[in-house]
């Protein structure tokens, strides 16, 4: 049987070459991103800024009436309602703020949900309550500092694991490609204005992990190649061990890629914003392993030497064994 | 490497079929058929975004318990040490700023009013804590001050006790398999799956029914209660209901009343005059005896009844009622009366409890998550497979096997550990599934290239399981950090996706790794191949 090949056998790409234009792309769409996210402003939803999201599903029409129902819950005299339509016409989200004095008077916005609802319902019998999350201003402040806490933990924790394995160059790296990869990802939300809850930092999370993942073979490649090759000049190495890699970046990649767009396709719509995100990250993380990652270690000028004092006796048995090609256990 | 002796693959094999049968009763149960109930049957539990049902975070206000325990200890110092033998006189007593304070008229009594209050100031254990501090200022002057300690475990014990109520008050709505919790210093977490009106709990949790009996100190006047002015020792109370009373409020006794705190029934009735409904409340015998002692000694003038703060109604008392039981009007609703009812009976809360947060979801709704969420990971899994396969030919057989195993194991480890399935869960479950390969092709690719080198076989494969080994732990350290911060700063559905994570990262190395080195050592060994298609 042929079996299939996305990446020839031995790819010699000099990805390494356009270091400097890819880098330069990168840095702008980074600072594209954080203008975005200063000036446009992030959709922050009801996890974070409290309020109230109430999702409804009209079981008897094919489309919700939306005009109808922004004019209805507008009356009710607790502001302009965001109204989203999520998966099919006929389900939409409705977004409220939280009434003013709520901060004081925690019944205040138990009241609006009440008349909300109830106003809903006795308007259109058809309405389905799908479901209501209802956040105040202190939890919503909590979530959203515990949210922020958890993804600068993960980036430095995963750092500083990334200094112990390796060097303190490519701990730099890995941060600094995580900064970009979560960077761009801000910039996608607020360039589209998708909704940024509680799920969307954990789908940050999840994509650090990954685009971290891809990273580490790069970085894992290298470190093996620098030990093997110790003249060859550093971009031709890092062109080398990405090369070497390539393959199976492109593998896993798509793997990840194809249940995701399963998922996006046929997957709840509830999670579309949570898996868009992480599909987004792998792209991006892909790259960043190769563009962001690599090119930083010429630049803090890694070498040869770099690993020298860490090969132990050990070790050099090891690649003494394995560049002779040693006996094998059977 | 590639070295299994049988005890090992025994082993191995025992490892994976245990979590695999762990896994059946999750997957009968969403394939709707029966299992059997004599054998153990543990189950992936579904969260409350796909089984649909209500989660509530209830907050109390910490500084009202102190509140209270200043105005309770100001009772207190009253009662004892006007019960002293000779007993002692005190000036006004006011418990302003954090602490009670208070003339002895008489100075040569000062000692013999600390002795008294001693007793006062430990706690009820037998840590022997001290509760309050007690000190005498100018000669005269007691101020009794709580201590942290003192303050801490009263919140404790509060929010202990509002816990249980709250308990009390959803057993008393007949739902099924709350979950109450403690979270924090001053909060509670309930969550209810499968409620259809969650309105109807929240107002009942956010009901504290405190229920006092008060004397209406009748030598206020209507304009100065309208200015909020009250006379010494007595307060403002609003009407609950000012329509039906003519009046926005009314001044009563601080005190002298009693709590409604020891009933022993409150039941939904109705009025036998005019059909209203009631509430009908009966006390136990210490708390009956206070209320005969107070309606006797007080006939004919009127008391108050104050529910949280607001008086329901304020009728004359006729009679003494000495049958421990009472009748409490307020314009009530059969709904609103029943809700009294339930609060009542199963005891007041120590705190007010807010709601500041809830999520609720319809069940329609999470049962369609189900359904997509299966489907999306069955046409994510076929189509991932078919790529392994063509791929990688006779190790994308092995790969595609692991897979298998790896998805059932995730099921079993989460049954067997008791950990609760979300939404983002089922994404993390579809996510890991295309993560999970990254091992494999990480090794196949390895192999391919040790091929391309040169090398026979068998030392192709051994060098790429080795090769590749340092990759796969790195990048899975690093997702289990990531998972593991995700578990500690996340809520409920973020828990668990980061508890799909961390179990299928640990499985998946164990499947693609370990078993398949596992499989492809038998292959070697049998077919001594001497070339691989990969």
């Amino acid at each position: 049987m042929k079996l299939l090949k996305l990446v020839p056998d031995s790819t010699n790409i000099r990805f390494l070459r356009w270091r400097v234009p890819f880098y330069t792309i990168s840095l702008l769409l980074m600072a594209a991103s954080l203008t975005l996210v200063f000036t446009r402003g992030l959709n922050l939803g009801v996890d974070f800024v409290g309020g109230q999201m109430i999702r409804v599903t009209f079981v008897n029409s094919a489309a919700a009436p939306v005009a109808e129902l922004r004019k209805e819950v507008a009356a009710l005299g607790y502001g302009e309602p965001t109204i989203q339509q999520f998966g099919k016409p006929n389900e939409i989200s409705i977004r409220m703020h939280l009434p003013e004095g709520a901060e004081k008077d925690a019944t205040l916005s138990e009241t609006m949900s009440r008349r909300v609802v109830g106003d809903i319902q006795a308007k259109h019998p058809g309405a389905r309550l799908d479901g209501v999350d209802s956040v105040s201003g202190k939890v919503s402040g909590e979530l959203f500092k515990t949210g922020m806490q958890a993804l600068i933990y993960a980036m430095i924790a995963i750092s500083i694991y990334i200094w112990i394995r390796f060097e303190w160059q490519f701990g730099v790296g890995a941060l600094f490609s995580l900064i970009h990869d979560v960077t761009l990802t801000l910039g996608l939300f607020a360039l589209t204005q998708m909704e940024f809850d509680l799920n969307i930092v954990a789908a940050i999370l999840t994509l650090i992990g990954y685009s971290l993942n891809d990273t580490i073979v790069v970085y894992d490649r290298i470190r093996e190649n620098l030990k093997k090759y110790r003249r060859m000049p550093m971009p031709e190495l890092l062109d080398l061990s990405v090369n070497e890699t390539l393959s199976r970046t492109i593998v896993t990649s798509l793997s990840v890629l194809i249940t995701l767009f399963a998922l996006l396709l046929f997957g709840p719509n509830v999670i579309f914003g949570f898996t868009a995100a992480i599909t987004f990250g792998i792209f991006v993380g892909t790259y960043s392993s190769i563009y962001m990652a690599a090119p930083i270690l010429i630049w803090l000028k890694v070498n040869a030497t770099s690993f020298v004092p860490t090969e132990t006796e050990t070790d050099r048995q090891e690649r003494l064994a394995r560049e002779g090609v040693g006996t094998i256990r059977r | 490497m590639l070295d299994f002796p049988r005890w090992k693959q025994i082993w191995l094999w025992a490892l994976t079929l245990a979590c695999c049968l762990a896994a059946l009763p999750s997957i009968f149960a969403v394939a709707g058929a029966h299992w059997p109930a004599a054998l153990p049957a543990p189950k992936v539990n579904l969260g409350l975004d796909l089984a649909g049902g209500s989660h509530i975070l209830l907050e109390a206000d910490p500084s009202q318990v102190t509140r209270l325990r200043l105005d309770s200890m100001e009772e207190s110092v009253r009662a004892r040490l006007k019960l002293a033998q000779p007993s002692i006189r005190v000036g006004d007593i006011s418990s302003k700023d954090g602490s009670v304070s208070f003339m002895i008229e008489d100075p040569a009594q000062v000692d013999a009013a600390r002795d008294q209050l001693q007793s006062l100031t430990t706690g009820a254990g037998l840590t022997g804590q001290r509760d309050w501090d007690l000190k005498v200022i100018d000669g005269t002057r007691i101020v009794m001050t709580p201590t942290n300690a003192g303050i801490d475990q009263a919140v404790t014990q509060a929010m202990d006790t509002a816990t249980e109520v709250v308990r009390k008050r959803i057993d008393a709505l007949g739902t099924r398999e709350p979950t109450i919790i403690r979270q924090g210093d001053d909060r509670i977490v309930v969550q209810v799956p499968g409620l259809k009106d969650p309105q109807a709990l929240k107002n009942l949790l956010g009901q504290t029914a405190k229920l006092e009996f008060k004397l209406v100190d009748l030598t206020a006047s209507p304009a100065d209660i309208a200015q909020g002015i009250a006379p010494p020792g007595s307060e403002i109370v609003p009407y609950a209901d000012p329509a039906r009373n003519g009046a926005a409020a009314i001044a009563v006794k601080r005190l002298g009343g009693i709590k409604g705190d020891s009933l022993t029934n409150a039941q939904q009735s109705n009025d036998q005059r005019n059909n209203e409904p009631i509430v009908s409340i009966t006390f136990d015998q210490q708390g009956g005896a206070k209320f005969a002692k107070l309606t006797t000694e007080n006939v004919n003038k009127p008391f108050a009844i104050i529910l949280d703060g607001k008086v329901l109604s304020a009728p004359n008392i006729n009679e003494p009622i000495l049958g421990g039981s009472a009748q409490i009007q307020g314009s009530f609703t059969s709904d609103s009366a029943n809700q009294l009812a339930i609060a009542l009976r199963s005891g007041a809360l120590p705190v007010d409890l807010k709601v500041v947060e809830e999520r609720t979801v319809g069940p329609d709704l999470g049962a369609d998550s189900i359904k997509k969420g299966m489907i999306a990971m069955m046409i994510g899994t076929i189509a991932l497979m078919a790529f392994m396969l063509v791929t990688y030919g006779r190790f994308g057989v092995y790969t595609c096997s692991a897979l298998i195993l790896n998805t059932l194991m995730i099921l079993g480890v989460m049954a067997v550990a008791n950990t609760t399935l979300t939404l983002p869960g089922i994404a993390g479950f579809v996510l890991t599934i295309g993560a999970a390969v990254d091992a494999n092709v990480l090794i196949n690719e390895r192999i391919r290239e040790e091929r391309a080198r040169g090398r026979r076989v068998v030392q192709a494969v051994e060098v790429g399981y080795k090769e590749a080994r340092s990759a796969i732990f790195d990048g899975n350290i690093t997702n289990i950090i990531a998972a593991v911060l995700m578990f500690m700063f996340g809520s409920g559905p973020i828990k668990g996706f980061a508890v799909v994570l961390i179990i299928g990262i640990a499985t998946s190395v164990f499947t693609a790794v370990t078993l398949t080195r596992m499989w492809v050592a038998g292959w070697l060994r049998r077919a001594r191949p001497t070339d691989l298609s990969l």
